[in-house]
């Protein structure tokens, strides 16, 4: 077993009276990212769960097959960089991929969930602990979203549109977790609010204008 | 190109850009533009302008300035203004910032803004972005959504509450009332918002637990409902309906009902009911499924259910769909402790996932395979293994290596197949075995008295085939050395004679010491069994004494020292030489990493010459050691720090004297600092290999 980590986590396996207990670790910065195998190697000793305490999706990126990034979402706190980083790591790793593999990585304590579609990757960090195949489902749903909207959506629609593809994801999902479940709903939501930016945005009458009204 | 262009052409520019100079300059040009205006506080194209900002920002350029646009908008009274300034913000702003705190009033005010679509805005930016006090502050305004409001606004106020306890889990309790009444609700969104939000509960609070149990039958209910129901449009999925919902009802089941029977006996007909009628053909019903299992598996559940599932995860292992193999494997190898016998059924179809073209489902079968290896298939599976070994991607071959390791020493029936698979393992990946490898086999070559003739022939064979595998080379110098006189013999009964002179020997051994591809480290085991090979051969002490003496001016300094050393005793100590060269070398194993290297002399001497090497895998300072039983005299260690990632060794020299060599017991001591931190080691040592001692 690898030991990668803090004095603390060698004492923690020294210590036996903890054996079969669950362990909560708390980790306020994100740290826990570039801490690999420490939840792995615990798990394995402990025989209840490890949790750290993340959201259950990190992050959604979509980039093409040149590696251009077309949109992405962070649901945890990272500096510019940090994310930077990631993204690349992640887009390299995911464009290394041969064609039938299968749709899951797995990167330091996330996994990766991605499909393409077309030109897009669409690609989600979940937590260890997720149901990747919902995850799948989840990509599936949000690419039905756009589809619909944009009417046989293709990559130009999203990078010409980008806000919009950012508005119906946010429509989806909230957090890192799934809203609304009715394809319906969240498509008719996404008209109302264009709507209303639509008459926001509308010119003022000429009386306005000037003021006279 | 004017500034007021719009985002599309703006867009477009870019794109047309043939070098990446080119599109650098446009963007330059473009910023420029937005900074100006915004700082003229325009209030026409304000919204656009945000917009090109944020599409530069994802192509990957600084847009920092953009920050206070983002505040500002968002306390606009325009929807449009306000929808893109919030995207800003969860674009530009993290928590970390300091400018995120000044958007907590205008997210306040919009938290009960007439508009639900205002409203909506809100809370996705808290949910997404909201650092510990935003959370705070809002969280008495989240709980009042909660209660009062239409569910396109309680389904995201759900999603807000389950953020904020994440962040602050004591405010866990100020939800909990309301999420237990949220389960009544029957708009599909709300119920998804409220299920995970219990489920984070209670994975908090052991308390919420308790209350939340209550719920179960609730929650069966609902899942009956979504599961007996006819089609409905609204929610079907590749004839399931809503599985999004299914799979959140049964993981917080599965959080309810571990270990507790009552809760788990609720459950049980419909995990039964669910197990055995959902369509599986798609991915949907697969997801469904397996979350089924898993949560099966994870309660107390009757063994009948438990059969059910290890045989739908049996199904899901032969399905043609890779993503299903591997979820598969993955749930197997969660249960593969628990309930092994029903594992080891499908050890054949896990085999043959080794040879799977993909990386995801090799690495999973690797960890599955290691997990499913017992006394009773150690041989057949560590033939799959060691197959597996040659072909695997790099990334994996470490992690094989180790497991093939471990499950050779537990399960070994033999030590003459120990000793074949560790140097089969060698051979194949020795690049990628751990460090302590090394040692680990010499010990277990030493103890294996009867195998020496074997062993040695056939590490001699190996290094004169190929002496890039450092540890294979470290490990057969080093046996050469030891046992370099059943070598010349020529005789060993398990393999084929070979007649080996003593200047074969010392060729391949020089060869070694001379290679470019040898690690200092292998030199000086090289060195050293040059040295020992002049007690055990007669024709060649001369040979040895000119290469030992060449290296006494070597650049590598251990190498020298070594060199210098054993000169010495060529010169001023011949008389001594036969008595201290029969080393045995003694391995000990500390934990966190450290190793000692006990290197013993001397058969009949009165003062015993005892070096002591360590080498360390941590930065460690030494403090002292000290050594019980015996009249000792400790000279100054060669360092007190010993670099990390066995860069080096310290080396500390101790005499002893006693009188009763046979009951020779040592205890050692090792008090150390590593990363800060005090740590203490303790080994005890109660018998020497025989042939140190005469």
């Amino acid at each position: 077993m690898e030991w990668v980590g803090s004095p603390k986590i060698n004492q923690l396996w020294w210590d036996s009276s903890l054996w079969g207990r669950e362990l909560k670790l708390n980790t306020c910065e994100r740290s826990h990212l570039y801490c690999a195998r420490v939840k792995i190697s615990l798990t394995a000793v402990y025989s209840g769960t490890v949790r750290t305490y993340q959201d259950n999706m990190q992050f959604m990126l979509l980039f093409s097959r040149q590696g251009k990034l077309r949109l992405q979402k962070w649901y945890v706190a990272l500096s510019d960089t940090q994310k930077k980083k990631i993204s690349r790591e992640v887009i390299q790793m995911v464009l290394a991929r041969k064609p039938k593999m299968c749709s899951f990585l797995e990167w330091r304590d996330l996994k990766i969930v991605y499909k393409r579609y077309a030109s897009l990757y669409f690609c989600c960090a979940v937590e260890d602990q997720e149901n990747e195949l919902i995850t799948l489902e989840i990509i599936h749903r949000y690419v039905e979203l756009l589809d619909k909207y944009f009417g046989s959506v293709c990559e130009l629609d999203i990078i010409f549109n980008f806000e919009k593809a950012y508005y119906i994801l946010d429509e989806f999902i909230l957090g890192g977790e799934a809203q609304e479940t009715s394809k319906k709903i969240v498509l008719k939501a996404i008209e109302q609010a264009d709507m209303l930016q639509e008459e926001a945005e509308a010119p003022r009458s000429v009386l306005e204008e000037i003021g006279l009204t | 190109m004017s500034p007021s262009v719009c985002l599309q052409e703006m867009i477009r520019v870019i794109r047309g850009a043939r070098t990446q100079g080119e599109e650098r300059g446009v963007i330059q040009r473009e910023c420029a533009a937005i900074r100006a205006q915004f700082r003229q506080a325009d209030s026409g194209g304000r919204s656009h302008n945000l917009a090109k900002l944020l599409y530069v920002h994802m192509l990957g350029y600084p847009a920092h300035f953009g920050q206070m646009e983002c505040v500002r908008l968002i306390a606009s009274s325009k929807y449009s203004e306000k929808r893109i300034g919030y995207l800003g913000a969860m674009m530009l702003l993290d928590e970390k910032q300091d400018a995120s705190l000044l958007i907590t009033n205008s997210i306040k005010n919009d938290l009960s803004h007439s508009s639900q679509h205002v409203q909506s805005l809100a809370l996705c930016t808290l949910a997404c972005m909201g650092s510990a006090e935003m959370c705070r502050d809002l969280a008495p305004e989240i709980e009042r959504l909660l209660k009062a409001s239409n569910s396109y606004i309680k389904k995201k106020a759900a999603l807000c509450a389950v953020h904020i306890v994440r962040k602050i889990p004591e405010l866990g309790e100020m939800f909990t009332p309301s999420a237990h009444s949220l389960l009544s609700e029957k708009n599909h969104g709300v119920l998804h918002g409220a299920v995970i939000l219990i489920t984070e509960l209670c994975e908090r609070n052991p308390d919420n637990l308790k209350q939340f149990r209550k719920s179960v039958p609730e929650l069966v209910q609902i899942m009956k409902n979504l599961v007996t129901s006819g089609y409905s449009p609204e929610h079907n999925v590749a004839g399931i309906s809503d599985p999004f919902l299914q799979v959140r009802i049964l993981r917080l089941l599965r959080i309810l009902g571990r270990n507790n029977d009552a809760a788990s006996d609720a459950m049980n007909d419909l995990l039964a009911q669910v197990a055995t009628n959902t369509d599986s053909s798609k991915t949907a019903g697969s997801a469904v499924l397996y979350e089924t299992v898993l949560t099966i598996m994870d309660i107390r559940s009757e063994s009948g259910l438990r059969v059910l599932a290890v045989n739908i995860l049996g199904r899901f292992l032969l399905n043609n769909d890779r993503n299903i193999r591997y979820i598969s494997m993955t749930s197997l190898q969660k249960i593969v402790q628990t309930d092994h016998t029903a594992v080891q059924r499908h050890r054949g179809t896990i085999v043959d996932c080794l040879k799977d073209q993909d990386a995801s489902v090799k690495r999973r079968a690797l960890e599955l395979s290691l997990a499913l290896v017992s006394a009773a298939n150690i041989r057949s599976m560590m033939k799959e293994l060691l197959l597996f070994l040659s072909t695997c991607p790099p990334e994996l071959r470490s992690h094989a290596a180790s497991g093939i390791f471990n499950a050779a020493e537990r399960y070994a029936p033999s030590q003459r197949w120990h000793i074949d698979t560790i140097l089969h393992v060698l051979v194949t990946a020795g690049g990628d075995v751990r460090d302590e490898t090394v040692p680990n086999l010499i010990q277990l070559i030493t103890a294996a008295s009867e195998l020496h003739c074997y062993t040695v022939h056939k590490l001699y064979r190996a290094l004169i085939s190929d002496i890039v595998q450092q540890s294979l080379v470290q490990v057969a110098c080093w046996c050469i050395g030891e046992y370099g006189d059943l070598l010349l013999k020529g005789e060993c009964e398990e393999i084929t004679p070979m007649q080996v002179t003593e200047d074969d020997v010392l060729d391949a051994l020089e060869t070694v010491l001379q290679s470019h591809m040898s690690t200092p480290t292998s030199r000086g085991f090289a060195l050293t069994a040059i040295m020992k090979l002049s007690t055990r051969i007669t024709n060649n002490v001369d040979r040895i004494r000119s290469v030992v003496s060449i290296y006494g001016s070597c650049i590598d300094v251990e190498l020298q020292q070594r060199a210098v050393e054993y000169n010495a005793l060529f010169k001023k100590y011949d008389h001594m030489r036969y008595f201290t060269m029969s080393y045995c070398t003694v391995i000990l194993e500390f934990g966190c990493r450290s190793r000692l290297s006990l290197v013993l002399g001397g058969r009949g001497l009165k003062a015993e010459h005892v070096s002591i090497i360590f080498d360390c895998k941590d930065n460690v300072y030494l403090y002292w050691f000290l050594l019980q039983s015996v009249q000792l005299q400790m000279k100054a260690p060669s360092g007190d720090l010993i670099p990390a990632q066995g860069c080096g060794t310290v080396t500390q020299t101790v005499l002893l004297s006693y009188t009763n060599k046979a009951n020779l017991k040592m205890r050692v001591r090792l008090s150390y600092s590593s990363q800060g931190t005090a740590c203490q080691d303790m080994v005890q040592i109660d018998s020497f290999p025989s042939p140190a001692w005469s």
